[in-house]
């Protein structure tokens, strides 16, 4: 029984993804689970996994195509099996936008920087034959002259342009030209926007204007954790050394725990405090930031919420997470320490409804019994939903973070 | 391998399978005494008596009707329609009936019986007599249809058709009885739901099946004198539709006219275009033409008649016009 696989709905908002590669090609044998095709999604890029295994019988969708969540993109199932009802599941726009002949339409990943060019707008008249080629052969049609009926390009035309030397298309941006004078011109860039850049534009501005924020600052004796860390690192493998961060995130977790109403989301008329406490945490990418979300946190040792955000970290750096490593997180870390810095404030990521941002851990002269020396001193920012959450609640948590954090064998046993 | 008739290749399988199966019988207007409008069942009254030749009245839902009955209590009935413009007097039986008994029931009855029927314009029997109407009954499933275009798969496709347990209507061709071709001796089947390659080529697929193809052959030769080399798909059974060979062949050639003797709209040569687009879109060089009867009632008048009916230089324009 042939299996459509769909566009998968990856977050509360998304409503379309780009299909940005087929892994698997069609007639390709593909087992439940083995990666079918890469999407981009307002967040990141994520592999789709086969549900079924079989032979890809058919790609309903093509690379570059934007697709709508819960459209067929695929259909999988045994060798010869006729797949007559997915076709005419394809949707009708999308056929448009297959006719619409679109020179560039070789599928580019979002993430490359693109220069806008106008001229590459105006349609030309191709067969499908002949614009498959031409996207395969990386050639620009608009380059090619037709010689089918009303100069509609076909498939001779573009054996002919090939075999008659490469007019490639060069889509890089040239470079800057050298002059003889000492000064160098540089031009502006028009750089389109991702979708990840769009998506954080676009959320970024709706918490800015739609969350009232309100920030409580706190500093943490970290002399505890560090000589922890260090102690602890001792018998541990280079790749599995505990960072302090991996201090922070478990302690953020059991603080929540105690503090459901900072674990929560706002939903209009309500404040869903969520049974689960997953930490999400921000990192730095190409061109933006992503959320992973680790999951159960409060519940794991930290060898293991370790080793599992090394792995998430690892995929998001390299687009390729899962959609399981961005979806469910539900209170979020930004840390910043690995910069030196000393403070500074975030912005919620709704729904969530609150953000801990966390600055460096900085060996620091303290005041201790009337005495000055050196101390680890680490500032941390709460941004809080005030929907949500008020200044004590806030100021609450962040002491019973410091429990946590200043006595960090608590979360070792 | 004999050179005989389609007429003698089909006469040859209904005997067959006579002989084979005492639960085959044939029915049907003037097929006993008279031995078959078309001659078909020629000395078949003499040889099987009126038990299993039977002549019925002038009576369409009758004859389908009884068919069906028999073919529920264990008969293999061959129930003939003197054209295939008779089936509309017994179109409940032929879609609404026949093919939804055995999905109807459970699987607890089932209809193994052919419909001979007698297709096709050119011999100027007038409007209502010389339609080609095979796109309306491959339209119910349930229901087989199958339409030869040679005496080779006529005979085998034939012999298949009164073995299959499920309700079949066989198309021939009032013009083709005396094609002749060449059919292997002793016995053979060919199975129902195959397209086949009828000739080689490589620069444009014909699609087309029953008279479509004896005309498609023909232009395909006149194709040749001029370099064009036509690869033709016969799909002989338009319902369960076998469209394998024939994307593999557009998947070679890019270009494909579809050749029907039906009318064009809503007709096989939409369906077979519209399959191509949806399962071969990116092997499209040049849009699929479809070459098919005028959408008048076919005149009575010979030159009239011949001009709405789709000819050997219709197929050869469309062909190049395919190749612009």
């Amino acid at each position: 029984m042939a299996e459509t696989i769909n566009m998968p709905k990856l977050g509360f908002d998304m409503a379309e993804g780009v299909l940005v590669r087929w892994v698997k090609q069609v007639g390709e044998p593909i087992n439940k689970g083995d990666v079918l095709a890469e999407i981009e999604t307002d967040k990141a890029t994520v592999e789709v996994e086969s549900p079924a295994s079989g032979v890809v019988l058919q790609f309903i969708v093509e690379q570059g195509d934007v697709v709508p969540v819960n459209a067929p993109i695929a259909v999988v199932g045994q060798e010869g099996e006729k797949v007559e009802v997915a076709d005419g599941e394809k949707k009708k726009e999308e056929r448009k936008a297959d006719e619409t002949p679109a020179p560039q339409s070789k599928p580019e990943p979002a993430t490359t920087a693109q220069v806008v060019s106008p001229a590459d707008d105006a349609p030309v008249k191709a067969s499908p034959l002949a614009k498959k080629i031409a996207r395969d052969k990386n050639l620009n049609l608009a380059d090619i002259q037709g010689t089918g009926p009303g100069g509609r390009v076909v498939k001779k035309d573009v054996e002919t342009a090939l075999s008659s030397g490469p007019k490639t298309e060069d889509r890089k941006p040239s470079a800057a030209p050298v002059f003889a004078s000492p000064i160098t011109s540089y031009e502006d860039e028009t750089v389109q926007l991702t979708k990840l850049r769009q998506a954080i534009a676009r959320r970024m501005v709706e918490s800015k204007t739609s969350v009232p924020h309100f920030y409580v600052t706190h500093e943490y004796k970290m002399n505890a954790v560090m000589a922890l860390r260090k102690e602890v690192n001792q018998y541990l493998p280079d790749d599995e050394k505990l960072s302090v961060n991996d201090f922070i995130v478990k302690a953020v977790a059991l603080t929540l725990r105690e503090f459901p109403n900072l674990n929560a989301s706002f939903a209009g008329d309500k404040v869903i405090r969520h049974g689960a406490v997953n930490v999400g945490i921000a990192v730095a990418v190409e061109n933006g930031l992503l959320t992973i979300a680790h999951k159960d946190t409060d519940q794991k040792p930290m060898r293991l919420i370790s080793s599992e955000i090394k792995g998430m970290v690892a995929r998001a750096r390299e687009g390729k997470v899962k959609p399981d490593d961005i979806e469910g997180s539900t209170f979020s870390i930004s840390n910043l320490g690995m910069y030196d810095v000393e403070n500074f404030i975030a912005i919620v990521n709704p729904p969530e409804a609150a953000i801990l941002a966390v600055g460096s851990a900085r060996e620091v002269p303290v005041v201790e019994n009337g005495e000055i020396k050196p101390g680890w001193r680490m500032k941390a920012t709460i941004s809080v939903d005030h929907r949500v959450s008020d200044g004590a609640e806030a100021a609450q948590f962040m002491q019973k973070l410091a429990e946590f954090l200043e006595n960090p064998v608590r979360m070792l046993v | 391998m004999a050179k005989i008739t389609m007429r003698e290749a089909i006469s040859q399988a209904l005997m067959e399978e006579m002989d084979r199966d005492p639960a085959v019988f044939i029915m049907g207007e003037e097929v006993g005494v008279w031995g078959g409008t078309y001659a078909v069942t020629k000395g078949f009254y003499d040889k099987y008596g009126p038990e299993r030749i039977k002549d019925t009245p002038i009576a369409e839902n009758a004859i389908i009707g009884g068919a069906i009955g028999a073919a529920m209590v264990g008969q293999r009935p061959i129930a003939e329609l003197m054209t295939i413009n008779f089936a509309f007097s017994a179109m409940d039986y032929i879609v609404n009936q026949a093919p939804k008994l055995r999905y109807m029931f459970g699987g607890q009855f089932k209809v193994p019986m052919v419909i001979r029927a007698v297709g096709g314009g050119g011999r100027q029997l007038g409007a209502t007599h010389s339609q080609t109407p095979d796109a309306i009954f491959a339209h119910f499933p349930g229901l087989k249809v199958v339409s030869p275009g040679t005496p080779e798969d006529a005979k085998g496709l034939l012999k298949s058709a009164i073995r299959s347990d499920d309700p079949i209507l066989f198309i021939e061709h009032a013009t083709m009885y005396q094609v002749r071709g060449e059919v292997p001796d002793g016995e053979y089947l060919i199975p129902i739901g195959k397209s086949k390659i009828q000739r080689e080529g490589s620069d444009l697929t014909i699609v087309t099946y029953c008279k479509g193809l004896e005309l498609s052959m023909k232009a395909a030769d006149e194709l040749a004198r001029d370099g064009i080399q036509a690869e033709i798909v016969d799909l002989r059974t338009l319902r369960p539709l076998d469209m394998e060979p024939v994307l593999e062949s557009f998947k070679k050639t890019n270009r494909a006219i579809v050749v029907e003797e039906g009318w064009k709209s809503y007709g096989v040569g939409s369906e077979i275009a519209s399959r191509i687009y949806e399962e071969a879109f990116d092997y499209v060089d040049a849009p699929i033409i479809r070459v098919a009867q005028k959408e008048v009632p076919l005149p009575y008048n010979r030159t009239l008649e011949q001009a709405a009916l789709p000819q050997v230089a219709d197929i050869v324009e469309a062909a190049k016009e395919v190749l612009k």
